[in-house]
């Protein structure tokens, strides 16, 4: 299978600060891949670094063979890579269905005056825009909620609102930065499968930040751990879960929902 | 049973006290007493005197939220009470020390009002008026909600057509003739007897719609309308509303024609500027700039002296276009500079921006082309098929047309991937970005736009005047724009309009009271942005999900 992103020896550093270190990362075209690490290890800069949104210091990435580390963030978007934020961040004064057009943003071409006459082209376009944002919006499960301030929404549902704002503009590749952050278990296995049923019914790559291990497990089909910037594992689930260094990283943190995570994953 | 705050109520008591001490202290009381509103026994100073007093009645009584009517009559009366203290102490310090030297506005006239000319004695009767009308605030509070709401809005009523019995007295003499005037008006105020039968009138009308209203509970099957009525209703709006434009000025007459012309010309400012700050959620302080460049390329293409070219070079229909043109370059221009700054970095830079222009259509470098001080002289009245556009009430009709332009391209851009780009800039610029957006092409569009419809009104404004001079485009023409935006509703065009009428058309009616125009202001965007920071009229949320599929989804309940 070809890799859809390639990062190679990427480094970013604050100041003396070595947020991402040496990373290298190859994401599989049409996989559920995961970056994990404790808080402060980087996965949300290297995010960053994808988008554009950080100049690297170091090192090149590569989205679909062409080198996008350079480009400004919108470009980036525009190649086909879309995101959504580890704390949720919508166009809270806008409605939920004008958040995903904003997403659509990307596809749509007619001049902006068009607007003024009204012409023919810039009428079907925007109904065809409407038409898509309400299957979107469906397709999270959001039917109805259309019409209300982004900011009136119940949390899980910004979060899936996110996430349609993000498949708007028909990415190749869809950041995930923590999906999860912020829900109770329940919540958390809900969103897992919409990840999987993602995939499975659009045929977009996923890569998914997680500082919990649990999440990813049973979704990912590659898992990369960071560890202050650098990389200190990579494999198939199960192989990280039993990897000491990851172990370490996580005791060694005191998190104690690495060490459940791997305690549930032994039995 | 609960004791009383009293704390509370000598709180509001003070508070109410206070104002009544400095509106008198600053001389308003005293100016504004020369203004009738009902017969000669109700004068607007008496509103801002006893204004607040009365309001102290009614917060204090309305904070004890359990007590019984007796209980809220006596807070509404300590309240109005205590309200009159500072004032009498502010008196009685005057008799002893001349207060005319600290205060310049202390002088007889003030103390005469204040003591109800009956010298110290009548320090007494001030305090009696204060505690009745306290009390009056306080039984107020304790009428039951119908009343409450119909007696309010029957009071507002008669205040606003005596406050601007200017505007009523023009209608009604352009309608009917000057002799119906005398029937209802002694000067500029009420007849005391038709103030009494238009309150109770109001009242009643007021009433009996309350009590009706809430009689008839909401049908959700007749307040849903289908799509055919409510393009008829459009209509009808459109209709009644082109009437009115289209009439205006017949009805009111040469000096509110002008007035209209004032509220047009800021209507069309706060349009521009609405889509730079309120779509687009860029500060601009600098907003003027554009409104001189519009007026100085028309005061240079259409005069004789202008560009030292011998003769006009163009007419004022062929200059407009062109200074909308060279307006929108330099929002362009002005725009390159500021793309990476945000927020109060960008206001600030582009405060300093608007005074560059202006101080450089004074400086004696651009003297030759600009005129200096001396500005741009006799600017042509534009004409056309015959009709030359001499008079305010014809002007009106060209700012008129340039307002409905503006607010036309403002809806349908707001309505377009454009409009929701720039909103999205304003929530979030990061985010925005990451959704694909081209900010530099974004802000440009938003400063370009913004700056063509001021140049729009700065070419008609000059054309308007006849002349142009720099001291016209000064801070507060930007500032002026803001705040109607902010006090209509940030991003709201319907607000835009209200926001002019109140702080431009408004003010131009009472110009007896000019030198306060900024401190009213002030007093009015504080209580707005603590009352309603959304504005009179805020922006809507355009309903895109459940337009189209209203049957559907009204039936399922969600
Ligand atoms: N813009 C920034 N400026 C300075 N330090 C930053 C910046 N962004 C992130 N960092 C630092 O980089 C490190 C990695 O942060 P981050 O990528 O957010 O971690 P996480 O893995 O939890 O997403 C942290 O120590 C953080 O404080
Ligand atoms: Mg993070």
């Amino acid at each position: 299978m070809a890799n859809i992103l390639i990062a190679r020896n990427v480094t970013k550093t604050f100041g003396g600060l070595v947020a991402v270190n040496d990373f290298t990362l190859d994401v599989a075209e049409n996989s559920i891949s995961s970056v994990i690490g404790p808080n402060g290890a980087g996965k949300t800069t290297f995010f960053n670094c994808v988008t554009g949104f950080y100049k690297v210091d170091e090192g090149e990435i590569l989205f679909g063979g062409g080198l996008i580390h350079n480009l400004r963030t919108d470009v980036v978007t525009r190649k086909g890579i879309s995101r959504t934020y580890q704390n949720i961040r919508l166009f809270a004064n806008m409605s939920a269905i004008e958040n995903i057009l904003v997403g659509q943003h990307p596809r749509l071409k007619t001049f902006w005056a068009a607007a003024v006459w009204k012409s023919k082209g810039f009428v079907e376009e925007e109904a065809a825009a409407v038409e898509e944002a309400r299957r979107l919006l469906k397709f999270v499960g959001l039917q109805g909620l259309g019409d209300q301030l982004a900011r009136n929404l119940p949390y899980g549902a910004q979060r899936r609102l996110e996430i349609a704002r993000a498949l708007a503009s028909q990415p190749k590749l869809l950041l995930l930065d923590e999906p999860t952050a912020g829900m109770n278990p329940n919540e958390t296995g809900e969103m897992t499968r919409f990840i999987q049923h993602l995939r499975d019914e659009l045929g977009v790559t996923i890569l998914l930040i997680e500082h919990d291990m649990r999440v990813v497990m049973g979704i990912s089909e590659q898992v990369t751990v960071l560890d202050y910037g650098s990389k200190i594992a990579e494999g198939k689930p199960k192989q990280i879960q039993s990897n000491p260094r990851v172990i370490e990283a996580y005791l060694g943190r005191g998190a104690a929902s690495g060490l459940k995570a791997v305690k549930a994953g032994k039995h | 049973m609960k004791t009383i705050q009293w704390r509370t109520t000598l709180r509001y008591g003070l508070l109410g006290g206070v104002a009544a001490l400095y509106f008198s202290a600053i001389g308003m009381v005293e100016l504004f007493a020369g203004r009738n509103l009902v017969g000669t026994t109700i004068n607007m100073g008496h509103i801002l005197l006893y204004g607040g007093v009365v309001a102290a009645g009614f917060l204090a009584a309305r904070s004890e939220a359990h007590a019984r009517l007796p209980q809220r009559l006596v807070i509404g009366l300590v309240a109005g009470l205590v309200a009159a203290v500072p004032t009498i102490a502010l008196v009685l310090l005057d008799s002893v020390w001349d207060m005319e030297a600290i205060f310049v506005s202390m002088n007889n006239p003030l103390i005469r009002l204040l003591t109800l000319g009956r010298g110290l004695p009548g320090l007494g009767m001030f305090l009696a008026v204060c505690g009745a009308l306290g009390l009056a605030g306080g039984g107020y509070n304790s009428m039951p909600g119908e009343h409450k709401a119909a007696g309010a809005r029957a009071l507002a009523l008669v205040l606003i057509v005596a406050i601007f019995s200017d505007l009523v007295t023009q209608v009604m003499s352009n309608l009917f003739g000057r002799g119906s005037l005398s029937l209802f008006f002694a000067g500029k105020a009420l007849k005391p007897a038709v103030a009494i039968v238009l309150f109770v009138l109001m009242g009643a009308v007021f009433y009996f719609r309350a009590v009706r209203k809430a009689r008839t509970p909401l049908d959700p099957e007749k307040v849903k309308v289908d799509k055919r009525t409510r393009l008829q209703r459009q209509v009808v709006q459109f209709v009644v509303v082109g009437i009115i434009l289209l009439v205006a000025p017949q009805v009111l007459g040469s000096f509110l024609s002008q007035v209209l012309f004032e509220v047009g010309r800021f209507v069309l400012l706060g349009l521009g500027l609405n889509i730079v700050v309120g779509y687009a959620g860029l500060l601009d302080l600098g907003y003027v700039a554009f409104f001189a460049v519009g007026a100085y390329t028309m005061g240079l293409l259409t005069t004789a002296t202008g560009l030292n070219m011998g003769g006009g070079v163009m007419n004022f229909w062929l200059a407009l276009p062109v200074a909308v043109l060279i307006s929108v370059l330099f929002g362009i221009l002005l725009g390159f500079p500021v793309l990476s700054l945000r927020g109060d970095y960008l206001a600030i830079v582009t405060l300093g921006f608007g005074e560059i222009v202006r101080i450089l259509a004074l400086s004696d470098w651009l003297k030759p082309i600009m005129g200096g001080a001396q500005g741009v002289l006799f600017i042509p009245t534009p004409h056309i098929f015959g009709v030359t556009f001499d008079t305010p009430q014809k002007m009106y009709y060209l700012v008129v047309l340039g307002a409905l332009l503006a607010a036309f391209v403002s809806i349908r851009l707001r309505d377009s991937r454009l409009g929701r780009q720039w909103m999205a800039m304003r929530e979030d610029e990061d985010v925005a970005e990451a959704m694909g957006i081209n900010l530099v092409q974004t802000k440009l569009l938003a400063f370009a736009i913004g700056a063509g419809f001021s140049g729009l009104g700065g070419a008609i404004f000059a054309a308007r005047l006849g002349n142009v001079f720099p001291h016209s485009f000064n801070l507060l023409i930007s500032l002026n724009a803001l705040s109607l935006i902010i006090v209509g509703g940030m991003g709201s065009i319907p607000g835009v309009i209200v926001g002019a009428v109140a702080l431009v058309g408004l003010p131009e009616l009472l110009r007896e009271f000019q030198e306060y125009r900024l401190l009213i202001y002030g007093i009015l965007l504080i209580v707005m942005m603590l009352n309603r920071p959304e504005g009179f009229l805020p922006a809507e949320v355009f309903k895109r999900e459940l337009h189209a599929e209203e049957g559907e989804l009204a039936g399922t309940g969600d």
